[in-house]
C-alpha cells in the first residue's frame, strides 16, 4: 500500500477533520481498524461489492457513515454533538472466500443511535439510505448482533413456542398445517369445506394464503365465519384443539384491528399477517396479539425480492432476527427439501436464530455473531412449499421437532380426498417421530419406516405412490460462504 | 497347530464338529475383566470376597454362553446378602457388583440405589407401600442395596410397617428378576437372625458373601491409599504412629474398619492445618503442605486414653 | 369416533414394548415421566387427574411400566396418558405426551351453537360421556 492510500484510510483529527469540503469516509473516522466493539454495541455485517477503484476499507467506512451520522460533505454541526461516539465504526474488512471483489465489512453502532423497541427506527438507519449508495455496486446485510440491552426493549413473540404447545396441548412432534388451495377464487362456503376436511383428517392448522384478504369472490367476514364453523366441527370430531390462520392483512391498520377482533370473538386461537404490511404494523399487531392471547402467524410475503440474491439485499437470517424482536409466533423460514429457495445450512441458520435461546457463532450456517436472546420467546418456524409425506424423514432430520410442516398441495391434491391427504401426513409424521425416539436411523431407514406405516394406512400408501419420488433439486442461490454446500438428493 | 487349521476343502461344514464356543471372546466382549481387575487393584485385602465375586461372574458368564446353545437353567437367582462389620467395603463392592451385572447384561442400567429402613417404611397406615414402590422404581434396571436390612423386621411389634415393605420387596424380587437385583447388607449375626425369621426372603437370596474385618496391615495400606488420593503423605514417624493408632483403636468401641481410618485421617488433616497456621510467618514449603507429621497423629484422643490407662 | 389427542394417536395403539421405548427415550433425555387419567376428554381439559407424582430420578422404564399397569388396572375404561417433562430453562414444559389407554367406546362430542347477531356463532364442545357423573362415564 503506498503512502497516499494509507493516508486516505487514516482518520483525520482536530481542525483538519472539520475543514469545509469533501473527505474520504475513512478520513472522517468511519474506518477504525483498532476499534474493539463494546458489549452494548449493535453490530452489523455487510457484504460489500465496491465499484472499481474504491478501496474496500473506504467502501466499508462509507457504509458505516451512510447508515449512521454522515452526509457527503463535512458539516461543522458535527462538533455540537458527541460525534465520535455516534459515528458508526467499520472495524474489520475480510475478503469473501471464493468471491473476488466482495468483502465482509463489520460495523459497530452505539446503542444510543436507536430508539428502543422500534424495528422501523433500526431499519431506517441500517438499511435506510445506504443500499442505493453509488460507490458500491452491490450491498447485502448478512447478519446483525443485538446486545441484551437492546433486545430487552422488545417484547418479542406474544405467545412463544412453549406456550403455544401448552395452549394447543400438542407435544413431541412438529405441528401440521396446510394452505387452502386454490389460493384465490373459492367462495367462503367452499373454502370452509377444505378447512373442515383437512383439520378433521388430522392437521393441526389450516392457513389462508398471503393474498387472501377481502376480495369480490370472498368477503373477509364470510371467510372468518365459515372457517370457524369448520374449525369447531373438526375440533368436536377429533377431540383436539384446531386452528385456522385467519389472515387479517388489510389496507389500513384500523381494518386489521377490526378483522383481528372479529376472529378473536369467534373463538379463533390464531390470526395471521403478511410481511408486506410493514414493520410498524407488525409490531402493532404483536401488541394486539399479546393483549388478546392470540397466536400471531407471519407469512413472509415479499421477502424474496431482497433476500435471495447473495450480492445485494438483506439476508433472511436478519429478517428472522428482526421478526423475533418485533414479536411474531410463526414465520415461514424454508423447507430445505421443498420447491422454494433454501440451502440446508442457511435454513438451519434461520431456524436456530428463530428458536434457540442463544446462538453461538456458526459460520457454516451463516451466523457471524454470537447472539443472546435474553429470555425472548422463540418463534416457531414454518416449512411450507412443495413438501410431501414421502420427505418426512428428511424434514424431521433437517428441521427438528419445533416447526410447523405445511403440506398444501400434499394434502389437498391427495387422490382419495383432502381428509385422506391430511391423515397420510399425520400418520407419516407420527410414525417417523416414534421411530426416531426408538433410536432408529431415520435418515437412512426413512423410506422403509414410511412403507411400514403405509401398510396400516391406505391414504399414506396412496400419497407415497403419487409423490414418493418428487424432488426439487436445484442449486441454491443463497448459500453460506464458508463450506462447500451439499444439496439434498 | 497346523493340523487344526489345515482342513481339506472336501470337508463340508455339515461334517465338521460343532464350532467350539469362544469363552475368551465372550469374556473380552463383556469387558467384565476390567471391573474384576480394578476390584483387585483398588480394594485392599478382602481376598475371600474377591474370590466369591469372581466365582459369581464366572457362573453368570457361563450361564450366558449356555443360553446361546439353549441350555438355559432359567434366569439365575442374583439377589445377594453382604454381611460384615461396618467399614468392611460392602457398599463399595456392591457398586462394583452392579457394574459387573450390567456388563454381563443381567441388569439394564447398572446403577446402585442405597437405602435403609427409613427410605422404605412409612410412619402411618398406607404410607409404606408408596415409599417402597418409589424406591423400587428408582432402582429398576440396577441394584437396590438395603443397608442394615434387619431393621425392616421388628418381631417385638407385630403391627410394624416393615413387614409390608418386606412383602412388596419379595414380590418384586420374585416377579421382576430381570428388572432389578437386591443386596441385603448388615452385621453377620443380625442378618442370620433376620433371614431365619423371614424364610421367604432367605430362599430368594442366592449368594451370601461375608466381609471379614481388615487386618492392621490392611488398614494401614488403606490409609496410604486414601492419603495418596488426597495428595498427602505420612512422615516416617507418622507412619509408625498411625500403626500404633490402629492397634489401639481397633480394640475400642465403635470401631468401623476403613471408615474409622478415614475419620482419623480427616482429623489428622485438621491438626496439620492448625499446626501450619500457628507458625505462619515462617516460610512454608510444598513438602510441609503434603506431610502429615507424627504430632498430627499422636494428638488423638486414642493415645490420651492409652496414657490414662497407664497412670 | 376416536379421540386423537397425544403424540401418537394416529398410529395403531402402541404395544407395551413400544411404550417402553418411548419411556427409555424420555429417561435418556433426563425428562420426568408422569401418568394422568381422566373420563372428561374435552380438548381443553388441561388438568387430568395425576396418578401419583411425576417420577423424577428414575433410571429404567420398568418402574414406570409398573405404574402404567396399575393405573390401567384401576381405571380400565378411562383415558390414560403418559407425559415427559423437560425442566431445562426455556422449555420447562412437556416434551412428549401420548395416550396409553382409552375407553372401549368413545361417543365423542356434541357441538353446541349459540346464534348471535350478524351471523356470529358461539361454539361449545360438550362430551356426550359427560352427561353422566364422573366415574360413570365409560
Amino acid at each position: 500500500m503506498n503512502a497516499t492510500v494509507a493516508e486516505q484510510k487514516r482518520a483525520k483529527t482536530g481542525s483538519e477533520r472539520y475543514r469545509a469540503g469533501v473527505l474520504k469516509y475513512a478520513q472522517m473516522g468511519y474506518w477504525q481498524p483498532d476499534y474493539v466493539p463494546a458489549a452494548t454495541d449493535v453490530l452489523a455485517l455487510f457484504r460489500i461489492t465496491p465499484q472499481e477503484g474504491v478501496e474496500p476499507e473506504e467502501a466499508a467506512a462509507a457504509v458505516a457513515g451512510e447508515s449512521s451520522t454522515a452526509t457527503w460533505t463535512v458539516v461543522w454541526t458535527d462538533r455540537l454533538t458527541a460525534c465520535e461516539r455516534y459515528r458508526a465504526k467499520a472495524y474489520r474488512v475480510d475478503p469473501v472466500p471464493g468471491s473476488p471483489g466482495q468483502y465482509f465489512a463489520y460495523i459497530a453502532y452505539d446503542l444510543d443511535l436507536f430508539e428502543p423497541g422500534s424495528i422501523a427506527n433500526l431499519t431506517a438507519s441500517i438499511i435506510g439510505n445506504v443500499f442505493g449508495f453509488k460507490p458500491l455496486k452491490a450491498l447485502r446485510l448478512e447478519d446483525m448482533r443485538f446486545p441484551s440491552a437492546y433486545v430487552k426493549t422488545f417484547s418479542g413473540p406474544p405467545t412463544g413456542i412453549v406456550v403455544e404447545r401448552e395452549r394447543l396441548d400438542k407435544f413431541g412432534r412438529p405441528l401440521l398445517g396446510a394452505t387452502i388451495k386454490p389460493k384465490l377464487g373459492l367462495s367462503g362456503r367452499n373454502y370452509g369445506r377444505v378447512v373442515y376436511e383437512a383439520l378433521k383428517g388430522g392437521l393441526d392448522f389450516t392457513k389462508d394464503d398471503e393474498n387472501i384478504n377481502s376480495q369480490p369472490f370472498m368477503h373477509w367476514r364470510d371467510r372468518f365465519l365459515f372457517c370457524m364453523e369448520a374449525v369447531n366441527r373438526a375440533q368436536a370430531a377429533s377431540g383436539e384443539v384446531k386452528g385456522h390462520y385467519l389472515n387479517v392483512t388489510a389496507g389500513t391498520l384500523e381494518d386489521m384491528y377490526e378483522r383481528a377482533e372479529f376472529a378473536r370473538d369467534l373463538g379463533s386461537v390464531i390470526v395471521m399477517i403478511d410481511l408486506v404490511i410493514g414493520y410498524t404494523a407488525i409490531q402493532s399487531m404483536s401488541r394486539w396479539a399479546r393483549r388478546n392471547d392470540m397466536i400471531l402467524h407471519l407469512h413472509r410475503a415479499g421477502h424474496g425480492t431482497y433476500t435471495r440474491q447473495k450480492s445485494h439485499g438483506v439476508s433472511f437470517r436478519v429478517i428472522s432476527k428482526w421478526m423475533r424482536l418485533a414479536g411474531v409466533d410463526h414465520i415461514h423460514a424454508g423447507t430445505v427439501v421443498g420447491k422454494l429457495e433454501g440451502d440446508p445450512n442457511s435454513v438451519q441458520g434461520f431456524y436456530n436464530v428463530l428458536r434457540e435461546p442463544h446462538n453461538p457463532v456458526d459460520l457454516q450456517r451463516g451466523l457471524f455473531f454470537e447472539q443472546d436472546w435474553a429470555g425472548l420467546h422463540g418463534v416457531l418456524p414454518v416449512a411450507s412449499g412443495g413438501i410431501h409425506a414421502g420427505q418426512m424423514h428428511q424434514l424431521l432430520h433437517y428441521l427438528g421437532e419445533d416447526t410447523i410442516l405445511q403440506f398444501g398441495g400434499g394434502t389437498i391434491g391427495h387422490p382419495m380426498g383432502i381428509a385422506a391427504g391430511a391423515t397420510a401426513n399425520r400418520v407419516a409424521l407420527e410414525a417417523m417421530v416414534l421411530a426416531r425416539n426408538e433410536g432408529r436411523d431415520i435418515w437412512n431407514e426413512g423410506p422403509q419406516i414410511l412403507a411400514a406405516a403405509a401398510r396400516e394406512c391406505t391414504p399414506l400408501r396412496a400419497a407415497l405412490d403419487v409423490w414418493g419420488e418428487v424432488t426439487f433439486n436445484y442449486a441454491s442461490t443463497d448459500t453460506p460462504d464458508f463450506v462447500p454446500t451439499p444439496q439434498v438428493a | 497347530m497346523n493340523a487344526v487349521t489345515d482342513t481339506s476343502p472336501s470337508e463340508g461344514p455339515e461334517h465338521s464338529a460343532p464350532a467350539p464356543l469362544d469363552l475368551e471372546r465372550a469374556y473380552r466382549e463383556s469387558q467384565v475383566g476390567q471391573v474384576l481387575d480394578s476390584l483387585e487393584r483398588d480394594l485392599v485385602g478382602l481376598a475371600p470376597v474377591k474370590r466369591r465375586i469372581r466365582d459369581i461372574a464366572a457362573l453368570l458368564l457361563i450361564d450366558k454362553l449356555r443360553g446361546t446353545l439353549g441350555l438355559s437353567a432359567g434366569a439365575p437367582a442374583l439377589h445377594m446378602s453382604f454381611t460384615g462389620n461396618p467399614g468392611t467395603g460392602k457398599t463399595t463392592v456392591a457398586m462394583r457388583m452392579a457394574e459387573i451385572l450390567h456388563r454381563l447384561g443381567y441388569v439394564r442400567k447398572g446403577h446402585l440405589v442405597a437405602v435403609t429402613r427409613d427410605d422404605l417404611v412409612g410412619q402411618y397406615i398406607g404410607h409404606t407401600a408408596p415409599k417402597t414402590r418409589e424406591v423400587l422404581k428408582r432402582a429398576m434396571g440396577g441394584v437396590l442395596f438395603i443397608d442394615e436390612a434387619y431393621y425392616l423386621y421388628r418381631p417385638e411389634n407385630e403391627r410394624d410397617y416393615g413387614q409390608e415393605a418386606i412383602e412388596i420387596l419379595l414380590q418384586v424380587m420374585e416377579n421382576q428378576r430381570e428388572d432389578l437385583v437386591v443386596i441385603f447388607a448388615g452385621y453377620k449375626q443380625r442378618m442370620d437372625t433376620f433371614f431365619h425369621s423371614n424364610p421367604g426372603l432367605s430362599s430368594r437370596v442366592a449368594h451370601h458373601i461375608d466381609f471379614p474385618d481388615y487386618s492392621s496391615d490392611e488398614l494401614l495400606a488403606i490409609a496410604h491409599l486414601m492419603l495418596e488420593q488426597l495428595h498427602y503423605r505420612l512422615s516416617a514417624d507418622a507412619d509408625a504412629a498411625l500403626r500404633a493408632y490402629i492397634e489401639l483403636r481397633r480394640d475400642q468401641p465403635h470401631f468401623a474398619n476403613a471408615r474409622s481410618i478415614r475419620n482419623a485421617l480427616d482429623r489428622a488433616r485438621l491438626r496439620q492445618a492448625s499446626r501450619l497456621f500457628e507458625r505462619r510467618g515462617a516460610p512454608i514449603t510444598r513438602e510441609d503442605l503434603e506431610t502429615i507429621e507424627t504430632a498430627d497423629i499422636r494428638a488423638s484422643r486414642v493415645f490420651a486414653e492409652e496414657g490414662a490407662h497407664e497412670h | 369416533m376416536r379421540i386423537t389427542q397425544g403424540t401418537f394417536s394416529f398410529l395403531p395403539e402402541l404395544t407395551d414394548a413400544q411404550i417402553r421405548k418411548q419411556l427409555e427415550y424420555s429417561l435418556a433425555n433426563g425428562w420426568a415421566v408422569s401418568i394422568e387419567y381422566t373420563d372428561d376428554p374435552h380438548p381443553r381439559n388441561t388438568y387430568w387427574e395425576m396418578f401419583g407424582m411425576p417420577m423424577f430420578d428414575i433410571r429404567d422404564a420398568a418402574g414406570i411400566m409398573g405404574e402404567i399397569a396399575s393405573c390401567r388396572k384401576i381405571f380400565p375404561r378411562h383415558y390414560i396418558k403418559v407425559n415427559a417433562f423437560d425442566a431445562t430453562r426455556g422449555r420447562e414444559s412437556l416434551r412428549l405426551s401420548f395416550l396409553v389407554n382409552r375407553p372401549p367406546q368413545e361417543p365423542g362430542f356434541a357441538l353446541v351453537r349459540e346464534e348471535g347477531p350478524g351471523r356470529a356463532v358461539r361454539y361449545t364442545t360438550r362430551a356426550y360421556a359427560c352427561e353422566r357423573p364422573e366415574g360413570e362415564r365409560y
